[in-house]
């Protein structure tokens, strides 16, 4: 019954190959009209499918091993310290303790160099449970003002921290730049200060084009609830580079700052002592807070997730090659077999 | 036979049936909305006084608007238009949501873009399609008609003729709006007009300008008169009115008025008076486009939608109630949180007020509301404009396609609906005219059966161009085979019976008939006689020219016609017949009949039509002794004729006569003339005139005409059949005749079981019925309440559809698959229905009923009957049924099952059918445009069908299914993705996206890769299609597009959303990363992943496919960057820092391989074999077979 329809398809081609009439309505040949442009048509063959996973597990797995072996030589040191910043008789009531203007909030602390770390090592602070993506918290600035002089009126995205008690614009308004982080560090060792680099830690873009040269703060922190920082009013926005930092909102509640740079290797088993000024309100929210201090390779900071997630996919994908290998050894099929078709294995039963 | 006239009478013979199918379509275009003059009053038209016309009533004038709109009406009334779609307002319900300060999620500009993008496209469209039917408008409207004015033909515009006045056409112009005829340049008042614009008839057709009005011009153009006639209506075969002149009641029919868009041909000129004007006219009226269907994929997709709607609100559902928590949770902290800060502590006027914070249960709704913004496109709305484009484009494909462009009547493929192609795939049923759709409906006289006797059954036959045999001076365009026996008879003197019935015979096909005889001279053609004329006929019946041929070419040759007289050519003698009266085929009588006068005097009836129409009114032979013997004997040997000509497939008609006399004459004259003039029921009064004449026949014989069969029939039919789609052909034809096509074309095979139900009563029919069913095992157990039966099966098959789909079970699939086989195409249904046990049967069965036991069978009770009967038989053939029975059977299907229904047929009487039918098509064939017209795909062969299913229908339904799927996972997985975050961000609706990048994802990033694959994917070629009918099935099974695969799919998506939002989690946990570039990060994640997910599905890839998908990537980079590049957005310089990181790519590659490892897996395992698993796995799935197996084989074919 095939031979029918294969034979009348064939005819049915030839029969209109006569040339076209003087204004017919007979569609032009085009390879693209009539479908035929040349395609590739990719089938899974065996050998595809085994060569796709064997080279995904072949390019995978070096990567995997280089980005975790990049991430294992990144020393990190990481210092929570928001409690034990605050003196033992106060931890009840942290709440009065960090609100409070008379409590000293100095806290000295000190942190051992594990391993070699090589300049320059990063200082971070991090924070958890702050939700610095929430909507409300997102949406409050004006990049407009940031910007430039003549927009300083334009605080209308900033509720509920635009305007001062005068109805004076805020400069920066908003909740963001309100809530800006005010912990300070100082690293010494061996009573020699360590130098902490706070030069170019944002953005060159943000600062040349996203914060004015003649924007500075005005009316700054001057509602009846201090949020955080406060800004020296006679320094252009451009160079607050802790406030940039600050400004470029974090995308998931655990996050962490660049604070400075020191720009001096540290040697293994150094014992370095950090001076904090403990003053950024964590814990009416109960979100930590965290020195770290970290070298950084091609990959960024430490993290193995990458490593071991190439490793993996990369492993897997071998295994997968390695079991189709076996399977098309051991049960092979003949590619193009027609008697695969479901109606010539059954060409019985079939009572047309 | 001859029913291309759709004729009213039809309709009412049905009323029950029809009411039926209207309640079932009730948008369908029925062609028949009669008018009444008892409700509506008639029209008052005064000749050539348009002020006194026009005075009491309000006629439009003739100018035409066909534009929708004017400059000022446009903007509100296409924004009103184009509102009326469902996807629009929900695009403007959630732009005017996202303007409510409490919600405004996006941007209040950027929120609107789409919705104004899509107005605007749209506008643009609509607007240049009105600017050009304007253009056209102005144009018909300033062409210039000569209007008789102040006694003098002048021209004047067309928008300024008004109902009243008296116009006159010259030779070849189009007419201006639709005049009664009162003078032609024809002294007989004849002219000759073209329809090509209103039916697309190319042959000419002729109207009469009354006798009576004709004396006007003779009086020196003092028009007057009053036409009564009816209110305007579209019915374009019918007018009815009558006239007033001179104290004359003229009747004026059908055959007096030219319509609006006619061409005067062959006429110098003509004068009419106007009757209708503009908008009014006849060809106005029927301008309106077919009814719009819905395609069945669509009306489930929307069922999906329907789920994605209920994941929508539980997604919102999650948020909003995650939002309650955690302010219930931190309702202390809430005035000081930094990131929260629900009050104003500026010392300002503001001191101590909330902001923007209204109290949990109203920040829960809040949420609520701003979470259906964020997600809104979890609703795939563009789908449906994606959707219209891509049908578009597949439309484009079937219209350019070469091989279903008929070189005979240079037509195309043509698209008249673009809503429907994806039904091609699925279609179950074909229902197929006969005449005209498997037959060529070019008709050659074959037989003749004359006097008892048998001619043209030899195999020597003379073949004649002309009627030189009789040495006259014109001849016929066409060629017909002569018998020489019969030849020699006609040279026989004008003595004997049989001699004298072979004169009436000719004389009849002649006479009888509306054929109008067109001379041309022809001064190239023949050397010998410079003088020769051509005759070639016009008419509007293929049957009725080839008749006439036929009677030319043995010396009766038909000459002119007039509306009064006749002038025929008898073996070169001329005679002059005049015509009294003319009763004009109808499909309740099955015949037509001329009165006419002789020169001698004396008037003769002549009739010819359907055998079982003629052969009960003949004379009664019994009383005449030895005369009535011969006959009877006569009568006899017709009837074995007749039934011969049948089963060779020859069309058959029988021709008798009959004299007048004086009384009967007279008695039928008073009422035909009454009828004819009558404006009431016309058609009635004038079948009782007929009666009166239609009587006591004399039988002088028969004729057989052959209808070819097109090119490819058999082929078609049987690759359909394999293909698991029944063919039942539904004619008007006899039965013998359609069962002898059925054989020839293969519909019926030798070794079928015939089941012939030939009721005449309702009994009998159930009787028929049921002997039928308990003799082929076709048993129904528990027939309880009708109507209840009725419904519980509906229900059935619908959850066997839903078992089906869902099922996983590979053992029911495999026996189905085993009983669908060995039941032939039939188990399927039956199957669905668990009361009802399929005993199979050896051979398989063909159902062949008349459309008299229809007639019983579906306005009675017995329709389950029959439908328990029809499913059961591979081929059911229905004869001599009317339009609306061809309609009531196609109901009776798609009423009752879930299969797909596609009609074809070419004529009038094919219609109803073509509208009731979920699909339907129409050739472009002899017997008009009609069914084009209402037709949603139109070609010019049945052969092409097999294309346009198992082809064009094949890749339409799988790129559409393929399509719907994909762009559900394309939003869904976008939208499951900002939801994770959502639930990251202490359920505020963040999003780490900027408002650009959420808004043009489903705009620009990702939607024009959709639209190329589903306009020029395929998954096989269109040989292997044509080759392997079976893979056809695929759509039956519904493979494409299932509940089942909207599952998988969505499973699918859920992984991919959770491998796109947490692997950038962890790779950037403990970093400083921001929000934007995270959110840059996954926009240009998501984007590459769904186009990789696509280029994954995609089985051919062609330049266009390579250039879309990258090209979309590309794009979407350099739009980010394009964004990232304007300092006024938070996410300034975003992108720049983020290419130059390695992270960033290597989490991109480790996206896109983790989140489509177990889909590639998937199709590794559908398509590679690995065991046993997989043959029962894939028993059923004949595609997949192909992919490894054919194809492949094609690969390796040069």
């Amino acid at each position: 019954m095939n031979s029918n329809g294969a034979s009348s398809s064939a005819t049915d081609g030839v029969r209109d190959s006569n040339p076209p009439k003087r204004n017919s309505k007979r569609p032009k040949y085009s390879k693209f009209t009539q479908q035929e442009l040349p395609a590739c048509k990719p089938i899974l063959t065996p050998a595809i499918v085994i060569t796709t996973f064997a080279l995904i597990g072949i390019i995978f797995i070096p990567i995997g091993l280089a980005s975790l072996s990049a991430s294992e030589r990144v020393v990190e040191i990481v210092d929570r310290y928001d409690l034990d910043c605050i003196p033992e008789q106060l931890r009840n009531d942290q709440l009065a303790f960090i609100q409070s203007s008379q409590t000293n909030k100095t806290c000295t602390r000190s942190v051992i160099v594990p391993r070699y770390m090589k300049s320059p090592v990063f200082i971070y602070y991090e924070l958890d449970n702050f939700y610095q993506n929430h909507r409300r918290y997102v949406k409050s600035r004006s990049d407009k003002q940031l910007r430039s002089k003549a927009s300083e009126q334009d605080t209308s995205t900033c509720a509920p921290e635009s305007i001062s008690s005068d109805g004076s614009p805020i400069v920066p308004c908003g909740l963001i730049a309100w809530s800006l982080f005010n912990d300070t560090y100082s690293f010494s060792f061996n009573n020699e200060v360590l130098m902490v680099n706070k030069k170019n830690i944002a953005w060159g873009s943000d600062k040349s084009h996203k914060f004015g040269r003649d924007v500075y703060p005005k009316n700054f922190q001057s509602g009846q609830l201090i949020g955080g920082a406060t800004l020296n009013a006679s320094i252009p926005l451009s160079e607050q580079e802790d406030l940039i930092v600050w400004m470029r909102t974090a995308a998931l509640p655990t996050f962490r700052k660049l604070y400075g740079r020191i720009e001096e290797d540290l040697q293994p088993n150094q014992k370095i002592t950090v001076v904090i000024e403990n003053n950024y309100n964590t814990y009416s929210f109960g979100g930590k807070k965290k020195l770290v201090l970290s070298t950084t390779s091609w990959i960024g900071g430490k993290n193995d997730f990458l490593g071991v997630a190439y490793l993996t996919v990369g492993g897997l994908c071998l295994f997968l090659a390695l079991v189709f290998i076996l399977l098309y050894l051991f049960k092979p099929r003949t590619m193009g077999d027609p008697s695969y078709l479901s109606w010539n294995r059954n060409a019985a039963g079939y009572a047309d | 036979m001859e029913l291309q006239r759709f004729e009213s009478s039809a309709a009412s013979a049905m009323p029950e049936k029809f009411n039926k199918s209207q309640r079932a379509r009730p948008k369908s275009v029925q062609f028949d909305d009669q008018f009444s003059l008892e409700d509506n009053p008639s029209r008052l038209i005064y000749i050539n006084d348009p002020r006194k016309t026009n005075d009491k009533y309000e006629f439009t004038g003739n100018e035409i608007r066909t534009s929708k709109y004017t400059v000022i009406t446009f903007l509100p009334k296409n924004l009103f238009i184009q509102f009326h779609r469902v996807a629009y307002l929900y695009f403007l319900a959630i732009a005017a949501l996202n303007q409510l300060p409490p919600l405004a999620v996006f941007g209040r500009t950027v929120s609107l873009f789409p919705l104004l993008f899509v107005l605007f496209v749209t506008a643009i469209k609509d607007g240049y399609e009105d600017w050009r039917r304007h253009r056209s408008d102005r144009n018909e409207n300033n062409r210039e008609a000569e209007v008789l004015q102040s006694g003098q033909f002048r021209p004047k515009k067309w928008k300024r003729i008004h109902v009243g006045e008296v116009v006159k056409i010259h030779a070849d112009e189009t007419l201006p709006c639709d005049i009664v005829l009162l003078g032609t340049s024809d002294p007989n008042g004849i002219a000759y007009i073209q329809t090509m614009n209103l039916d697309g008839e190319s042959n000419l057709k002729t109207r009469y300008a009354r006798q009576e009005t004709l004396s006007m011009f003779s009086e020196g153009g003092s028009f007057s008169g009053l036409i009564r006639c009816e209110q305007p209506n579209r019915n374009i075969y019918e007018f009815t009115a009558n006239m007033e002149y001179s104290g004359m009641k003229i009747p004026l029919g059908q055959s007096n008025i030219v319509l609006r868009g006619c061409q005067i041909k062959n006429t110098d000129w003509v004068v009419g008076v106007v009757v209708y004007a503009g908008q009014e006219t006849k060809a106005m009226l029927n301008s309106a486009i077919s009814p719009s269907k819905r395609s069945r994929l669509e009306s489930y997709m929307n069922r999906e939608t329907l789920w994605l709607s209920v994941f929508l609100f539980g997604m919102c559902a999650i948020v909003a109630v995650g939002m309650g928590v955690w302010l219930r949770d931190h309702k202390a902290e809430l005035d000081t949180l930094p990131y929260y800060r629900k009050r104003y502590y500026t010392n300002g006027r503001d001191n101590g007020r909330e902001y923007k914070y209204y109290g949990i249960p109203m920040e829960i709704f809040f949420s609520f509301l701003s979470s259906v913004i964020v997600f809104q496109i979890m609703i795939p709305i563009s789908l449906y404009i994606t959707m219209e484009l891509v049908r578009l484009g597949q439309s484009y494909f079937m219209i350019e396609d070469i091989q279903m462009y008929d070189s005979g009547s240079d037509s195309r493929f043509q698209c008249r609906s673009l809503n429907i192609n994806e039904d091609l795939g699925q279609i179950r049923y074909v229902f197929s005219d006969k005449t005209g759709t498997l037959t060529e409906n070019k008709m050659e006289f074959r037989r003749a059966s004359l006097y008892g006797k048998d001619y043209g059954s030899s195999t020597f036959m003379k073949k004649t161009s002309s009627a030189e045999a009789v040495g006259q001076r014109w001849k016929l365009k066409s060629e017909i085979n002569v018998d020489p026996e019969l030849e020699e008879l006609l040279q026989r003197d004008l003595v004997g019976e049989e001699r004298l019935a072979a004169h009436d015979f000719f004389l009849t096909l002649a006479a009888c008939n509306t054929v109008i005889p067109m001379a041309t001279r022809n001064c190239s053609g023949d050397e010998m006689h410079d003088e020769v004329e051509t005759i070639d006929y016009q008419g509007e019946s293929p049957d009725e020219q080839a008749l006439v041929a036929a009677a030319s070419a043995h010396g009766y040759t038909l000459l002119e016609r007039t509306s009064g007289h006749i002038v025929v050519d008898v073996l070169g003698e001329k005679l002059r017949l005049d015509v009294l009266g003319l009763h004009e085929f109808d499909s309740v009588r099955k015949r037509m009949s001329v009165v006419i006068r002789f020169p001698n005097n004396t008037v003769k009836v002549l009739v010819k039509g359907a055998d079982s129409s003629i052969l009960n009114i003949l004379e009664s032979v019994i009383d005449y002794g030895d005369l009535g013997a011969v006959h009877s004997q006569i009568r006899r040997e017709t009837e074995k004729h007749l039934n011969g000509y049948a089963s060779q497939g020859l069309r058959s008609l029988v021709v008798a006569s009959r004299d007048l006399n004086e009384l009967e004459f007279e008695e039928w004259q008073e009422k035909y003339e009454e009828a004819s003039t009558s404006l009431t029921d016309r058609s009635v009064k004038l079948r009782h005139a007929a009666a009166l004449i239609e009587c006591n026949l004399n039988l002088l014989g028969a004729t057989g005409i052959e209808d070819k069969l097109q090119d490819g029939v058999p082929e078609t039919i049987e690759s359909l059949r394999q293909a698991g789609i029944k063919v039942w052909v539904l004619t008007g034809d006899k039965q013998e005749t359609a069962i002898s096509i059925g054989l020839s074309c293969k519909l019926l095979t030798p070794n079928m079981q015939q089941i012939i139900i030939n009721g005449t009563t309702e009994n009998e029919c159930r009787r028929l019925l049921a002997d039928a069913k308990t003799k082929y095992g076709i048993k129904v157990v528990g027939h309880g309440n009708k109507a209840l039966k009725k419904k519980k099966s509906n229900e059935n098959i619908l959850d066997g559809c839903g078992d089906k789909k869902n099922s996983t079970n590979m053992s029911s699939i495999d026996n189905r698959s085993e009983a669908f086989r060995n039941g032939g195409i039939t188990g399927e249904i039956c199957e669905n229905l668990p009361d009802k046990v399929l005993e199979l049967t050896a051979n398989p069965l063909a159902l062949i009923i008349d459309g008299n036991s229809l007639v019983y069978i579906l306005e009675k009770d017995l329709e389950p009957e029959l439908f328990d009967l029809a499913i059961s038989c591979n081929v059911v053939l229905c004869c001599r049924v009317a339009p609306l029975q061809k309609a009531g059977i196609v109901d009776l299907i798609k009423s009752r099952t879930n299969d797909m229904t596609l009609a074809i047929g070419d004529g009038a009487n094919d219609v109803s059918m073509i509208q009731m039918a979920d699909v339907g098509v129409g050739i472009c064939g002899q017997e008009g445009r009609q069914a084009v017209m209402a037709s949603d795909f139109a070609m010019g062969q049945f052969r092409f069908l097999k294309r346009l299913l198992l082809v064009h229908g094949h890749w339409n339904y799988q790129r559409v299914g393929f399509l719907v799927l994909y762009n559900f996972y394309r939003n869904a997985v976008f939208v499951l993705m900002l939801f994770w975050y959502v639930l990251c961000a202490a359920f505020s609706t963040t999003s780490a996206l900027t408002d650009w990048s959420s808004v043009l994802y489903s705009v620009i990033y990702t939607s024009v890769p959709t639209i190329v694959v589903g306009v020029l994917d395929k998954d096989l070629s269109d040989k292997t299609l044509l080759r392997y009918p079976k893979l056809y099935e695929a759509g039956h099974r519904q493979e494409s597009y299932n509940l089942r695969l909207f599952w998988i799919t969505m499973l699918d998506t859920l992984w991919q959303s959770l491998v796109l939002f947490y692997v950038p989690v962890f790779t950037y946990s403990n970093t400083t990363i921001d929000i934007w570039s995270l959110g840059s990060l996954w926009t240009i994640a998501v984007v590459v992943l769904v186009t990789v997910h696509l280029a994954m599905d995609i089985q051919r890839w062609v330049f266009v496919t390579h250039i879309a998908l990258w090209g979309s990537i590309v794009t979407t980079f350099l739009l980010m960057v394009v964004l990232d590049s304007i300092p006024i957005f938070p996410n300034y310089w975003t992108i720049y820092h983020l290419v130059s990181s390695r992270t960033y790519w290597l989490t991109i590659i480790l996206i896109i391989v983790i989140a489509l490892l177990p889909r590639f897996l998937y199709k590794v395992l559908q398509q590679l074999p690995c065991g046993s698993y997989y043959y029962q796995y894939f028993e059923d799935r004949p595609q997949y077979h192909l992919l490894i197996g054919t194809v492949y084989n094609e690969i390796q074919d040069p």
